[in-house]
Parts: structure tokens; sequence; C-alpha cells
């Protein structure tokens, strides 16, 4: 498919910005050719997003020239990039979600029709014939909030084909779909190319770089680390060029030595913000001195689980034991109180108050105890000596405890989280998405920290839509499909094809 | 299995299985309406007129909200547009003279004010909750200090009878004997709903309503989309202000609004942000102030206070018992910032 002498369709010429305190991007370059797949790889605050985001006129480069065909050109709006053939599918889906489909496509470039009025009719025939010529099958009249995260992609797909697009940017595609949604994906994304079109593929998954790409650049603080070829790359080649020294992409572990149950769910149902059953009969178990691992596409109820599991959502029915206490619709404080760490899937929504400094959010879930608190008056000194004891132990990268948690990075922000979580002893962690976007550094930190937590004793409910993070800490993997476990495997019999189809609720 | 249901129906009899509340209750209200009728029909012509009258400035006031909304502005100074607007719009036509140019500088007056609230939103990007009482206290202040007691207008809009059509019983006298700005808001009612739900303006503005960023990727530019949405519903609140002085009373007193904007914003909600809806909430606050003024008329043995604090006890009720099941437009209320 690729073609070194294939016309260069987009370059981009020593493209800096600077953010406030940050430089995103520091002198880029780079060339897209035709009908080739441009793997753009890096850690999440490489650069990767703001670069694609200059591209697609969303943000002004500070410095760099843009080429598009052949011609230099000054983006000031995405919709000068829609004029010259560029589409982007972003990573958070920018979809109205009570319009249909064929309302999404046709937004802002709705067919002629006579004067004002809306054609309905003709919209939905366009995105007919766009999703058969292309073979993306999608009914044009369902409202995009009743579509999977898969097909509501498809949407994105078809919105910048419809805009006749031809260099076609996917900002982590990957990130919310199961494997074998993703394999599809990538088999529409060489029908493309083969049809012309040129991509440049977002992404930090280096086995994907390796299956999909014709190229690859990498990203790494804001400059081009290197390119490599994708035939003669390695993952850890890759992942050394992307991080800048040799990562550990395995997790050192011992055998697991599981002892008496500590969490016990039976039938759990669970409602969603919109009353609708999320979690649908749920039942695990898991044992002192084991990671239980929950596998599954995001958006199957893991959210609404852990929430009702630590008390911050109704249970509609069911019962939950923890360490032996009917834990069932208790408030989050009762259960807090039987030595339960939570590492919530929204850090900065659940896990910190953002306005708080360090210091203050390292004490959220002891601060009313001796010795921070005394007859209901907080003791700073106690706080503060606690705070730099627990920085310097998990290595948060701050210049002060008196910092604000909202100035942190994404992977400091996590680790006061887990220093807070893990500065006591527990019985159960339950650790929702702990690692997402957050760097290799970080991530490596934090999966240690969670094994010794396990081979300490502790019973370890993890739940991740990264398949790659459960199937090399967990010691038994739970697959969550549609609002039930379908499936219990032993680490040995997960393999990412069994838990991939069960993912993707295939396998009974 | 509801949901699989009505497919398997023609396209009429699912229509009907969606509506059935709605069929229900229009068939209820057109039962009473003739059984009322045929009962005492002086009576009856007089309130259901009485009650599109009322209705006018609150249906004005809620498709001001709502256009304001389904863009992403929340306007809750709606009542100092109409106060204002009511206040220029008397005093234009006590020193020009002409009742529709009076009418003109009262709805320039309310896209006046609505361009002051999209300054404060979109530009500025404060809180609309502020900008929006910022507006209903400058109302209120230049209201009161230019207000002179003793002005005399050259009377009010007259009613328009459509010919031929206001002879039919009861449906003529009712709805085509009126004065020009209940058929204006008529009209407005269905214009706006075919804007909002049938052209591409409308579904841009939706757009940038439910996800501005959605629609900034598309190339549609929500600045100005919000700025034009809310100065044009600014507009249609200065016809509910100008309703008051022009059609309503012919003259001007303080505070004159009386709580209708804030009125009309429940309308808005208890209609789902819709036209079609509002008009219908709006038509049932107006039945409520027609029935009152019968009532008080007709000397039923009820203490008048009571009566009074109908429409006020309707407006908890049905507040209580609406918002909780409607979704407001997802992004209304929040500024959007470009990023980069």
């Amino acid at each position: 498919m690729s073609d070194n002498d294939a016309p260069i369709v987009l370059e981009a010429k020593g493209i800096t910005k600077q953010f406030p305190g940050v430089l995103a991007n520091d002198k880029v370059s780079l060339t897209l050719r035709r009908g080739e797949i441009l793997a753009l790889l890096g850690e999440n605050g490489a650069g990767k997003s703001t670069l694609m985001n200059i591209l697609y006129g969303l943000y002004h480069p500070d410095q760099g020239e843009i080429w598009i065909k052949g011609e230099q050109v000054t983006l000031h709006s995405p919709g000068d990039a829609i004029a010259r053939g560029v589409g982007m599918v972003h990573q958070h889906f920018q979809l109205v979600p009570v319009m249909t489909v064929a309302e999404n496509v046709i937004l802002g470039a709705e067919p002629a029709g006579s004067g004002l009025h809306l054609n309905r009719r003709e919209a939905n025939q366009r995105v007919r014939g766009l999703s058969q010529q292309y073979g993306l099958s999608i009914d044009p009249t369902v409202e995009v909030e009743d579509l999977p995260v898969g097909l509501q992609q498809r949407v994105e797909i078809i919105k910048a084909l419809y805009r006749n697009a031809d260099i076609l940017i996917l900002d982590e595609p990957t990130a919310v779909l199961t494997p074998q949604e993703a394999n599809e994906l990538f088999r529409i994304m060489h029908d493309l190319t083969e049809r012309g079109v040129s991509i440049i593929f977002i992404t930090h998954k280096l086995k994907e770089v390796l299956a999909v790409s014709d190229r690859i650049a990498v990203l790494r603080g804001g400059r081009v680390a290197g390119t490599a070829d994708p035939k003669t790359s390695t993952e850890a080649s890759l992942a050394e060029l992307m991080v800048g020294r040799k990562v550990i992409l395995q997790v050192d572990k011992d055998e697991a030595r599981p002892a008496a149950p500590v969490l016990t769910i039976t039938d759990m149902q669970v409602r969603d913000d919109r009353k609708h059953l999320a979690v649908k009969s749920l039942s695990l178990e898991v044992h002192a001195g084991e990671i239980l691992g929950v596998a599954g596409v995001q958006g199957n109820g893991q959210r609404e689980f852990v929430e009702a599991l630590t008390g911050l959502r109704a249970m509609e029915a069911g019962q939950v034991i923890i360490a032996g206490e009917d834990a069932t619709g208790k408030l989050p404080r009762y259960i807090t109180e039987l030595d339960v760490a939570h590492i919530p899937e929204d850090r900065e929504k659940h896990g910190l108050v953002m306005g708080y400094t360090i210091a203050d959010n390292l004490v959220l879930n002891r601060y009313y105890h001796s010795p921070f608190s005394r007859r209901a008056v907080l003791d700073r000194d106690e706080i503060a000596e606690n705070a730099a004891q627990l920085v310097k132990q998990f290595d948060v990268r701050t210049p002060s405890i008196y910092t604000h948690a909202s100035s942190l990075s994404g992977g400091n922000k996590q680790k006061v989280i887990v220093a807070r979580e893990f500065s006591r002893p527990v019985k159960l962690l339950i650790a929702n998405q702990p690692t997402r976007g957050i760097d290799v550094g970080s991530i490596e930190f934090i999966h240690n920290q969670i094994v010794a937590q396990r081979d300490a004793g502790v019973a370890v409910l993890l739940v991740s839509a990264e398949l790659d993070e459960i199937l090399s800490l967990s010691d038994r993997v739970a697959v969550m499909f549609d609002g039930r476990i379908v499936k219990t495997l032993p680490i040995e019999e997960a393999t990412r094809e069994r838990v991939g189809l069960l993912m993707a609720g295939s396998e009974a | 299995m509801e949901l699989t249901a009505p497919t398997t129906r023609s396209a009429a009899t699912g229509w009907v299985f969606k509506n059935k509340w709605l069929l229900l209750i229009g068939a209820i209200v057109v039962g009473a309406i003739v059984y009322a009728y045929a009962t005492n029909d002086r009576v009856t012509v007089a309130v259901l007129a009485s009650t599109l009258r009322q209705s006018t400035p609150l249906i004005l006031g809620a498709l001001c909200g709502l256009i304001g909304e389904r863009s992403g502005v929340v306007n809750i100074g709606i009542e100092g547009q109409m106060l204002l607007a009511a206040f220029v719009a008397f005093l234009a036509n006590v020193y020009i003279g002409n009742l529709w140019i009076a009418l003109i500088i009262g709805a320039l007056t309310g896209a006046l004010m609505g361009a002051l609230l999209a300054f404060m939103a979109v530009t500025l990007k404060m809180d609309q909750i502020i900008g929006g009482t910022v507006i209903n206290i400058l109302a209120v202040g230049l209201t009161g200090y230019f207000y002179t007691a003793g002005l005399v207008t050259k009377g009010k809009f007259a009613p328009i009878s459509l010919g031929p059509l206001a002879d039919i019983p009861l449906i003529g006298p009712v709805l085509f004997n009126n004065p020009p700005i209940t058929y204006l808001a008529i009209i407005l009612v269905f214009a706006v709903h075919y804007v909002l739900f049938h052209t591409r303006w409308g579904l841009r503005t939706r757009a940038v309503g439910e996800h501005p960023r959605a629609a900034d990727t598309v190339g549609i530019n929500v600045f100005r989309t919000r700025y034009i949405n809310v100065i044009l519903a600014g507009a249609i609140a200065g016809l509910g202000g100008a309703f008051l002085t022009l059609e309503g009373v012919g003259s001007f007193e303080r505070l004159m609004t009386n709580g209708r904007g804030f009125l009309a914003l429940a309308i808005m909600i208890f209609g789902k942000w819709t036209p079609l809806g509002a008009w219908a909430g709006a038509l049932l606050f107006g039945f409520l102030y027609a029935l009152n003024t019968q009532l008080q008329f007709s000397g039923v043995g009820l203490p008048p206070q009571l009566i009074g604090s109908l429409p006020y006890l309707a407006t908890i009720l049905v507040l209580a018992g609406f918002v909780g099941r409607s979704r407001a437009p997802a992004a209304s209320g929040q500024p959007y910032e470009t990023e980069g």
C-alpha cells in the first residue's frame, strides 16, 4: 500500500505551539503521502493531539508552516481544514447525542435543498449511499446516543467522508473499542487507503502500530523523537523511542497466594443516570492476596458497578459483603471505614478536590481522625508532616505540598490519590482505571504499588478498559459485558483473543 | 417491548400510539369547551378570548427563553427585557403616536437587551444567571427613574376581525377577532417551531446548544450563532413587553410585567423547550388568569385572594410535576471556550 513515490499530501514544517507553562510542540515536522497510514506514536502529553488540532485548524501554531497538497495554507478554523479535504475523528467523539446519525453527518454542511428547509430525506439517502460505498453499515435515522461507541466512531468516519475528506486524522480511535472492533476499524482503514485516502493514526498502543501502519513517527516531549519502519521495529524498540529509556513492559510479580474472600457481591443491580439497568445481576468474589481484573469495553456498567460498590450510587438489588460486614447500601464513609481503598475512575471529579492543596487532599479519607483532627479542629502540623512524607514516598513531583491539586499533571494527580489510599492499612482495594491517560513512568510505579498491596494480603478489584493492563496485573480475569460478569477465567486461560471475544459478548 | 412494538404498526396508528396522552388531553379539553359553550356561550367565548390574550406575553417570553437555551444561553432576564420594552414602546407611542412604530421600537429594545445579554454571556463569559439578573435590575432601575406619571397615549391596538372567519360560532370570536400582537404571537409559535426543527439554522442552533465543541469542529461559528439567537429572542421578548402597553392596558405602570418573564421560563420548561409545548403551557396559564377574572366578576362565594392565587398554585404544581421529567439542552448555561 505504501509507496515512497506517492505524492506528499500533507506536510508540517517546524510547528511550534506554546501553552501556558508547556511547550506542547517544539519544531515538529511531519510528512504524509497519498494512500499511506502514518502512525503517530507518543505518550499522553507528548503533543500528539496538539499537533493534530493544529492540522485541523482548531489551534493556531505559534510558528511553522502547513502544506496541504502542495500549497502552503493558514488554517483559521476547522472549516478551512475541511475545505482542503482534512477530516478528523476526535478521541472524544464530536457528536450531538440527541440528534440522529444523518443529522450529525450533515451538520454544518447540510445538503442544498429548497431555500432554508432541511432536507432530511436527502440527508438519510446520502448517509446510506456513503455507508454502502465504504462498507460502513449504519442506520441514518437512529439517535446517536442509542448507538454503541463502535458505531458512533463509524458515524464520525462517515462524517469526514461526507465532507470529501481524503486526509483522515484518527485520534486514539481504538481507546474505546474491543479488540474485535479495533480489527474491524483496521480493515476499514485499509479499505480507505485503497481508495486513495491518507490516514494519520494516533495511538499509544504499540501492538496496533506494528499491525496497521506503513510508517511510524514518534513524538516525545513535544518533539519528533524519531521515525521507524514497522517492518523492522519491535514493541520494545518503539517503547524505548517513545519514553526515552528502556521500559519493562511486563509487570514483575510472583504467584498469588489467595486466602479467604474479602469481597462478596451477590446479584447486584444498579441503574444509571438515565434510570436504565446498567448492572444486571452481577456476582463476584475477591480473595485476600489476589488481583481480580474486571475486563470490559467502557460503558458496560463498570462505572455504575464501582459507584454502587463504594457507596456513591444507590443499589437496586443485591448484597455486598466486605470483610464479613454487610455493606449493602451503606454510605461511602462506612465503607471506607471497613478498610476499603478506592481509586476512582475520574480522578478530577471523584478522586481529588481540585481547589484543595496536596496536603489537604492527602487526608481526605482520614482528616476526621486523630492525629489530623482533635475535637473538630484540624492539626495543620500533622497534616503537613503526613504530606511531606507521602509526597516523598510516592514520588509526587510537585513544587510544594501546598500546591493546588489542579496544577499537577495527570500522573502526579494519580500518585496523590494512590498515596492517600495506600497510606493506611486496607483489606480491599478498588481500582477503577488506575492508569488511564498517565505517562509510562507513573504507570509502572502504580502497577508495582498495586502488586505490592496484593503481596501484603490485600484483596484487589481492578477495573480497566485497557486489556493489556488487565492481563499483566490480574490473577483472575472477570469479563463484564452488558451489566453482567459473563465469565471468570484464571489468568493462564485468559488469552487476548478469548477475553476479546467475551468483551464483545460473543462467547457464552 | 414498548420500544419495538410501534414498528409493527402502520405509521398512522404508530403516531396515535405515541401521542395517546396528548390526544386524550386534547379530547378532554375540546369536550369541556363544547360542553361549556352549550351551557353558557357568552361566558365561554369571553373566557377563551381572554385566555388567548393573557397567554400572549407568556408565550412570547417563553419563546425568547427557549430560543436562547436551545443555543446554549440561559436567559433569566426576560422579565427585564419585557419591562424595558414595555416602557420604551409606551414612550414611543406617547411621543410618536404611531402604534406600529412603537411596536417596532419595543422589539428593538428587547433585541438591544438581548445583545447586552449575549455580550455578557458569550463574549465576557460571565455567569449567565448574573447576566440575566443585571438585565432585570437595569430594567427596574431605568423604568423607575424615567417614569413620569400622567403621560397620555393616543390609544392602543384594536382587534382586527378576519372577515367571514370571525363569524364562525365559538372559534370565530376567539381566534379570528384579535389585536395584531396576539396574531403575531400565534404565527411566531409555528415559525419558531419550523425554524428550530426543519431548517439548517435550527439544526445548527440546537447543535450549538447541545454540544458546542462538535459544532465548532464542523465549522459552525458558536459565538455568532449564540449572538444571533439571543438577539432575535430578545426582540420576541420585546414584542411581549410591547403587548402590555400597546395592546393590553394601553399605559405603563411600574413593574407592570409582574413576574410574567419568570413565569415564561416555567412555561418553557413545562413545554420541554419546544414552541408547541410552551404554547400549551402559556394557554393553560392564560386560562387560569382568565378564569380568575371571570370568577371574581361572577362573585363565587370564595375570597378573591384565594381565587387570585390560582395561577401561582398552578405554577408550583406544574413545575413540581414536570420539571424532573424534562431535559434541558446539554450545554445550556455554559460559556463556550475555544482552545489554543
